[in-house]
């Protein structure tokens, strides 16, 4: 790349700056303040609302595949729930998932 | 009490190595590939302390963006961070202004889902627990973010090629979502998001995560409302 030395800090500190405001964002600003109750009702649903739709483009396009639908990842992904609705643990869920990624990477990959 | 609290966060943060020890590496190695020195490469990996958005910063540099453009796209990849920490707000926000600025710090992704989970399951931790569990999970996961990022910059790519360790993520995040779904309003939530991300995927920037995120917790809380209701009748 021909981007200077300064240039490379600068967005290195810039996105670092920009990251850490962001996470800050309104852990610092609404403090201990308490929240209307139609404000609290969204919010129980962030981690629903952005979790699936992030790695929704991983299992389906995934980059490793040039964005080739994979049999090997969606039969890991469709595991993984499996395993976790009869598991109930994230940490079974976690290995198990990884186990019949690798099995199938290596049965049909 | 809080002690115990934190070796739960912890042992609940472990399985993340799975997930950091990979993309770290690799994160090193494609920085260094692209031209980064060891300094600059530990720089983006200790001051942004963010995969994706470390990923897109890099990979827009060999593209040679402007670096306005550059800092554009990959803040826009950190934006959900701002929701994150909307969320911790109500169980965090009366932590000291240097303990939030710690949780600012360490918000990765994996903190995130494992703290939110832990707080809704258990909604009568004290504050101090909650804080506890949080610096419990970061402990694995941060430390060794930090570790294979240096792995991958001085020793190049050992993990062999071809196996699809990239898969390590939407495990992870399935093992914390699967749990989540306690309701027909998660339900909702959770397929809006995935429909969403898969209509505005024309969006530039990634930006279409954060529409579709948005009109996710708008259907969650209207689920949630309507169910409200018809149960008060």
């Amino acid at each position: 790349m021909s981007f200077t030395t300064f240039q490379i800090w600068t967005v290195i500190l810039a996105l670092g700056l920009g990251s850490f405001l962001l996470r800050l964002s309104f852990l610092g600003l609404i403090g201990s303040r308490s929240l209307p109750e139609w404000v609290l009702r969204h919010l129980r649903y962030t981690a629903v609302a952005v979790m699936p739709g992030m790695i929704t483009p991983m299992i389906l396009f995934p980059a490793a595949t040039e964005g080739a639908f994979d049999t090997v990842r969606l039969g890991a992904a469709l595991a993984t729930i499996a395993i976790s609705l009869w598991t109930r643990s994230a940490v079974l869920t976690i290995f198990g998932g990884a186990a019949v990624l690798f099995a199938l990477h290596f049965i049909i990959g | 009490m809080a002690t115990r609290t934190f070796w739960q966060g912890v042992r609940d943060g472990t399985p993340f190595i799975l997930v950091i020890v990979p993309f770290g590496a690799v994160f090193g190695v494609v920085a260094t590939e692209a031209g980064l020195n060891l300094a600059e490469t530990m720089g983006f990996s200790i001051l942004v302390i963010a995969g994706a958005a470390q990923f897109v910063a890099v990979q827009m540099m060999v593209d040679q963006a402007p670096v306005l453009i550059v800092l554009a796209a990959s803040l826009a990849v950190n934006l959900r961070m701002a929701m994150y920490s909307a969320s911790l707000a109500p169980h965090l926000g009366a932590l000291p202004w240097w303990k939030r600025g710690v949780i600012a710090y360490f918000l990765v992704d994996q903190a995130y889902a494992a703290s939110i989970l832990k707080y809704e399951q258990q909604p009568r931790a004290t504050l101090h627990q909650k804080f506890a569990y949080f610096m419990g999970v970061i402990t694995p996961v941060c430390p060794l973010w930090y570790a294979s990022t240096w792995v991958g910059a001085v020793l190049g790519t050992a993990v062999p090629a071809g196996l699809p360790i990239d898969f390590a993520v939407p495990i992870t995040f399935l093992a914390l979502i699967v749990p989540m779904l306690r309701s027909a309003a998660h339900v909702v939530a959770a397929f809006v998001s995935i429909l969403g991300v898969l209509v505005f995927a024309f969006l530039p920037f990634n930006t279409g995560l954060l529409v579709a995120a948005l009109l996710a917790m708008a259907a969650g809380a209207e689920v949630e409302r309507r169910m409200n209701k018809a149960r008060a009748q």
